[in-house]
């Protein structure tokens, strides 16, 4: 467990606050390659267009400067692709200076390698070039941090809701009053029911704004459903495919828990015969994919929480994996279905 | 404390789709017996085993959860209200929130689950004092409309789902409900019906709500104060075509188009 110190008061504050940390994107994301991209190639068009004297001029300028530009980006996003997982370890400020270091360093190379063939050597171009990359550099950097500031409340809201689906009377009084139950005749088993309860708070309670491993997101799973099974009794049936699940792979907390409880909730609830609910976790390539399958019921009013859940987590999935990762969710003849799609990123323990 | 109901132990019923939630209010109840002799007489898992086994086990008070699949506890107790010797009521929940909203306070008892034993001693001696509960009192506490309409015959209680009713024909005194299989009668005011399940049906006379789902089309027929030619709704599974007054036939038509 990640959180030794017992929650207090002051978690809850916390949670309030977007206080998301600073942090560098992830240089081995599909979707911030692709920003970094279209990012630099506008800002190379816009720099064509105001140095050109005449529109004809525009093109020229523009492929002058693409022979320093894309191979200095090819190379710096190739620098950040392998240096990626070691500047998310360095600290923000000294992070950002190495990337914007590696940025000037590309730059000068790709100038230098050009003005050698051309034999053309002017010191003011260098620094010009250099300059140019510097500001692109750091204008991007302002970007990406802009981005998961604008998510962040997303990782605050998912305690919060989370905290907030626990302390529903229902499942609280409900699971209290089933461990009560066994107190005389099982004391053994009640001891463990209430240990599960314990270690689901306390899971509740711990920071989601890093990433977890699946391997631990799946046992949050299970003993939420330790509490629910003690008491729905024979009316809950799990089935689990998790075998071949990439146990190490990295995931947003309380990403697969709060889904299975909305299946809990909307597919075994409303039924009086027993129901089943289908986890399915499997890797294909380099893709994690979630399958969450439980009964459907019509005529049983869909409430505002499922939703929530539902927005919450694609936010934060978006947050994490960008364009990589996906969610989807619809009603396969009588029984309703959640499809997650993750890359497969793995915890470097 | 002696009221009188010591000298026969209290016959209690319990209805609950947790099976922990009842194991744990009979040990209670075995807990309260020196004081308050009881038996819990029977047991069920939802609304409609509720309705099936309660009548035969004739039970003093019924303890009934209010949040179940399928029925609620509430819309239970209104079903049960209408026996002969209906049970008193004390219900259980995890949800103040409902209680606090809808309960009409001292009108209807309930419990807050995990149930104290004092306190479910308390309630079950206010319960048998106060009898079974007003059905228009849970009427107001249920919400939304009921998903069944019952009615008692021999001594049973037999349910008709809301959806299977073709028409409902105030009478007399009652009201006859129809569904494809047979007839019913209803000891309920059509108006009062009107205002509940006025989603499900129309009104097409001063005497009959038909279900909207079930209206297959319209014939020419005889007007329904018998003076000259009118509209008729036909309903699907019911051979008999029902008169429109003139008064609701634009309402009807209206219905039909959309």
């Amino acid at each position: 467990m990640r959180c030794a110190r017992p929650a207090t008061a002051n978690d809850v504050t916390i949670l309030s606050q977007n206080d998301f940390p600073d942090a560098l994107p992830d240089f081995r994301s599909l979707g911030v390659m692709a920003r970094v991209l279209v990012g630099v190639t506008f800002a190379a068009l816009l720099a064509a267009v105001l140095r050109a004297a005449s529109p004809d001029e525009i093109v020229d300028q523009m492929l002058g400067m693409a022979a320093v530009l894309v191979p200095a980006l090819l190379a710096a996003l190739a620098a950040l692709y392998v240096a990626g997982p070691l500047l998310a370890r360095a600290s923000y400020p000294v992070g950002l200076t190495l990337v914007l270091a590696l940025g000037g360093l590309v730059t000068f190379a790709a100038w230098a390698l050009v003005a050698l063939r051309g034999g053309e050597v002017s010191t003011a171009g260098a620094l010009r070039a250099v300059a140019f990359a510097l500001l692109l550099t750091g204008l991007l950097a302002g970007y990406f941090q802009l981005r998961a500031r604008a998510f962040s409340p997303a990782l605050a809201e998912a305690r919060l809701q989370a905290l907030q689906a626990r302390i529903r009377p229902h499942f609280l009084f409900n699971s209290l009053n089933a461990v009560l139950s066994l107190v005389r005749s099982d004391p053994r088993r009640a001891e463990s029911a209430l240990e599960d309860l314990a270690e689901l708070y306390r899971m509740l309670m711990a920071d989601t704004r890093s990433l977890t491993t699946l391997a631990e997101e799946l046992e949050v799973t299970r003993q939420y459903l330790n509490v629910e099974e003690l008491r729905l009794g024979d009316r809950l049936r799990i089935e689990w495919r998790t075998e071949t699940a990439p146990r190490d792979a990295l995931v947003p907390p309380l990403l697969l828990q709060p889904l299975v409880e909305n299946a809990v909730y909307h597919g075994i609830e409303p039924g009086i015969e027993a129901g089943t609910i289908e986890v399915a976790v499997y890797r294909q390539g380099d893709r994690v994919h979630v399958r969450l399958t439980n009964p459907y019921h019509p005529d049983h009013q869909h409430r505002q929480g499922n939703r929530m859940a539902l927005a919450n987590i694609r936010e934060r999935l978006a947050l994490h994996f960008d364009v990589e990762a996906s969610l989807e969710q619809g009603v396969v003849g009588s029984s309703y279905e959640i499809h997650m799609v993750m890359p497969y990123r793995r915890s470097r323990a | 404390m002696s009221d009188g109901i010591e000298d026969a132990p209290l016959r209690i019923f319990l209805v609950d789709d947790e099976t922990p939630a009842r194991t744990r209010m009979r040990e209670l109840l075995g807990d309260l017996a020196p004081r308050l002799p009881n038996l819990v007489v029977g047991e069920a898992a939802n609304g409609r085993e509720g309705i099936a086994r309660l009548p035969e086990t004739r039970p003093d008070v019924a303890l009934v959860d209010v949040q179940m699949p399928q029925m609620s506890g509430m819309e239970l107790a209104r079903h049960l209200a209408q026996m002969e010797r209906a049970p008193a009521i004390v219900f259980v929940t995890a949800h103040n929130e409902y209680a606090v909203e809808a309960f009409e306070v001292n009108a209807i008892d309930y419990l807050l689950k995990p149930v104290r034993a004092q306190r479910l001693e308390a309630a079950l001696r206010r319960a048998v004092a106060n009898g079974p509960p007003d059905t228009t009192v849970l009427g107001r506490a249920t919400h939304g409309p009921r998903r069944f309409l019952s009615v008692t015959e021999r001594g049973r209680i037999l349910l008709v789902p809301v959806t299977d009713v073709l028409y409902m024909k105030a009478e007399l005194k009652y009201v006859t409900l129809r569904t494809p299989e047979r007839e019913f009668l209803l000891e309920e005011s059509l108006t009062s019906l009107e205002q509940e399940l006025g989603a499900l049906f129309v009104r097409v006379h001063r005497n009959c709500l038909v279900a909207r789902r079930a209206i297959k089309g319209f014939a020419r027929g005889q007007d329904a104060e018998g003076d000259g030619p009118g509209w008729a709704v036909l309903l699907e599974g019911c051979d008999e075509p029902l008169p429109i007054s003139r008064r609701q036939w634009p309402v009807v038509k209206q219905l039909a188009a959309a």
